[in-house]
């Protein structure tokens, strides 16, 4: 049988089923039907051979002539069956003593105590006869004489459309019983499956632990794989978190190195042209050292995005320790950071870490390019919708950049070009927003220079 | 004051070292646990710097015992691992703060300074030059009985002078000392900041005088 490839077991489970119910109602169906005709068939029989036998045993010879006088009896007992036609014909050799001349005789004499059934069409209708013979002593001579008699199947029509109605309607009632079995079968049989499903949905896209439904034997070899899988994935991605870690100590301590020497031998030389090959060193050390950062942080936001840890925190918490971390940050520039947090706690669910480096990213950026003796305002605002962490500074702005474009990696604002980025910020701030069901907003301050970027969370 | 540093890089660590020496503090080399543990038991420090990956374990196991022991030394962890995998932790652990490598040794020494302020201050973070006092740790200078707060440009401008009084310091020094290397800044930003400075100064016995075509120096007035 021909099923999509992507089809429910339990719609294949239950038309199976119930294909299976609708031969079995039929298969019953027929055979009541087969039976029950059967039976009316052998009671008019019955009748018709008593009917006939009533008849022969009537006749007499007189005369010399075989005479019959047809019992009343033996016409009744016919007629207790039904307003059925009744014919009759009594015949020696041929001629016709008595009945309807033109009912068919057998065409081989049934022998003398043994009947002949038939069915045949007479006078426009089925008929059932029987044909009986006697041999009668007449005149010193032995007749065969052949008592047909016959009648129409009118009752027995009846009798069978009735049965066969019933019939029928057991039919139904057992198809439809059985439909109702068939449901509950399906229904049982998968329920370890839907068990399954709602274990797995329950547990969410990024819950790695191995799955501990009680299943029956068939479904463990399915659980034991996957389980299995699950546990690779999750060795793999802590190894990736180990490689990542360990490739960015790799790739910062020697820079760290360079950067310290240079900076050390900046304050001990004189010529200004040394002076600026130094300085244009440490800038592209930190250029190198930033972008090496970045793209390693992101990759781990990468997996930890697909592996998000369900962390329980207070949004304001998390970006007053993101501020309080930046604040000797933002005091090399006499910038003031301007903290406005609600007075009700802000829970959130989610992965702290990953959320505390999208809040220094926003944060780290705003203040590179914040000017000295600036502003930075930090909020966080609360309300029946959601969360509100918003970032305004009093930099450059974005200029004319395409706003929506700089949250692409390695997209840096058209302003920019002096100040070292890697124009990965914004990507990681923006692919944790949106890992958290929430997003990142920037807009140029429409009144005079600053940016403000923000990230909004839909209430958990 | 004085520092220990933890680090196993002897490039890295013969850097910081030379370079808080130039400022004038103290700082003592660890390039094991062990050897760490062994200074902390021979002396007293104002400050620990502290690397992650040490040949002898991990930093982090230092900094658990070093808090078990109730030892109030305050720590600044170095990392150069990434940003995202194990910074919580280490404030979990009981480090006051941490820096990225690489740093900017502007922004270790304001670390510095806010993890001593926070732990309430260290003795000798007080500079005196004729009449006056500079307080790195409350960021004031004060003279004649009055106190006046400096920014922190004005505090880091002001230690470069007090750290050497009369040494000529030449504006391209100082712009070194003060700004950030990614952050445009021109000859005229440290004008602006020695007058603001020379503003402050008035009325004491100290000023800060223009030496022509060399840059500035810390003089008393006459």
């Amino acid at each position: 049988m021909f099923w999509p490839a992507k089809s429910s077991i339990r719609r294949r489970l239950t038309v199976q089923l119930l294909v299976i119910a609708a031969a079995l109602s039929l298969v019953f169906f027929l055979i009541v039907r087969v039976i029950a005709d059967q039976a009316a068939t052998a009671t008019q029989d019955n009748i018709l051979l008593a009917s006939a036998t009533s008849i022969s045993d009537a006749l007499y010879s007189e005369r010399g002539a075989v005479t019959v006088e047809i019992p009343y009896s033996a016409l009744s007992m016919l007629g207790t069956i039904s307003q059925d036609r009744v014919f009759y014909r009594v015949s020696e050799g041929g001629r016709t003593l008595t009945g309807y001349d033109d009912l068919p005789l057998p065409d081989v004499a049934p022998r003398a105590a043994q009947s002949r059934f038939d069915t045949f069409l007479y006078r426009g209708e089925t008929v059932r006869s029987v044909a009986v013979s006697r041999t009668v002593s007449s005149g010193g001579s032995n007749v065969d004489v052949t008592v047909v008699v016959a009648q129409t199947r009118l009752g027995l029509a009846l009798i069978s459309s009735r049965i066969s109605f019933f019939a029928a309607i057991f039919g139904v009632l057992f198809f439809l019983v059985a439909t109702a079995l068939s449901l509950l079968a399906a229904q049982s049989a998968l329920s370890p499956l839907e068990r399954l499903k709602q274990s797995l949905q329950r547990r969410g896209a990024h819950d790695l632990r191995p799955v501990q439904a009680e299943l029956p034997d068939e479904l463990t070899p399915l659980v034991d794989a996957l389980n299995n899988f699950m546990g690779r994935l999750r060795a793999s991605l802590a190894q990736s978190e180990d490689f990542i870690a360990e490739a960015a100590h790799r790739v910062r301590t020697p820079l760290a190195v360079v950067r310290a020497q240079a900076e050390i031998a900046l304050r001990r030389v004189e010529r200004p042209e040394n002076k600026t090959s130094l300085r244009e060193m440490i800038r592209a050390v930190d250029e190198s050292s930033r972008s090496a950062g970045q793209l390693l942080d992101h990759a781990m936001v990468t997996f930890r995005t697909d592996a998000l840890a369900d962390d329980e925190f207070d949004l304001a918490v998390v970006t007053k320790s993101v501020c309080d971390h930046l604040l000797p940050t933002a005091e090399l520039k006499d910038i003031l950071l301007i903290q406005q947090f609600p007075d009700t706690p802000c829970p959130f669910r989610g992965d702290a870490i990953l959320m505390q480096n999208a809040l220094r990213n926003v944060l780290d950026n705003a203040l590179k390019y914040s000017p000295a003796d600036s502003t930075v305002h930090i909020g966080v605002d609360s309300d029946d919708q959601g969360y509100r962490i918003s970032f305004n500074d009093q930099g450059r702005g974005f200029g004319s950049s395409d706003v929506a474009s700089l949250t692409q990696r390695f997209s840096r604002g058209s302003n920019v070009a002096d100040i070292v980025g890697s124009g990965l910020g914004l990507t990681i701030a923006d692919e944790v927003a949106r890992a958290h069901n929430g997003r990142l907003e920037i807009s140029s301050n429409p009144k005079g220079p600053g940016a403000c970027v923000s990230l909004i969370f839909p209430q958990p | 004051m004085r520092f220990l540093l933890v680090e196993d890089n002897i490039q890295l660590a013969s850097a910081v070292v030379d370079r808080l020496t130039l400022d004038g503090h103290a700082v003592d080399h660890a390039d094991t646990i062990s050897a760490a543990h062994a200074c902390i038991a021979a002396a007293s420090y104002d400050l620990i710097l502290l690397d992650i990956m040490l040949p002898d374990g991990d930093g982090r196991d230092f900094l658990a015992a070093h808090r078990r022991a109730a030892n109030k030394t305050p720590v600044i962890v170095l990392t150069a691992r990434s940003q995202v995998s194990d910074r919580v932790g280490l404030l979990d652990l009981g480090a006051d703060d941490y820096i990225t490598k690489p740093f900017e040794f502007s922004e270790l020494e304001a670390r510095c300074r806010a993890v001593l302020r926070r732990q309430g201050g260290v003795a000798d973070n007080r500079r005196s030059f004729a009449n006056t006092v500079l307080d790195s740790m409350a960021a004031t200078l004060s003279f004649d009985s009055t106190e006046r707060n400096l920014r922190n440009r004005e505090l880091r401008l002001l230690e470069i002078f007090y750290g050497s009084p009369g040494q000529i310091f030449t504006k391209s020094h100082l712009m070194d000392r003060l700004f950030s290397f990614d952050e445009e800044a021109s000859e005229n930003a440290i004008e602006v900041y020695i007058g603001r400075l020379r503003k402050k100064l008035e009325g004491s016995a100290a000023k800060i005088e223009t030496v022509r075509g060399l840059g500035y120096r810390l003089v008393a007035v006459s």
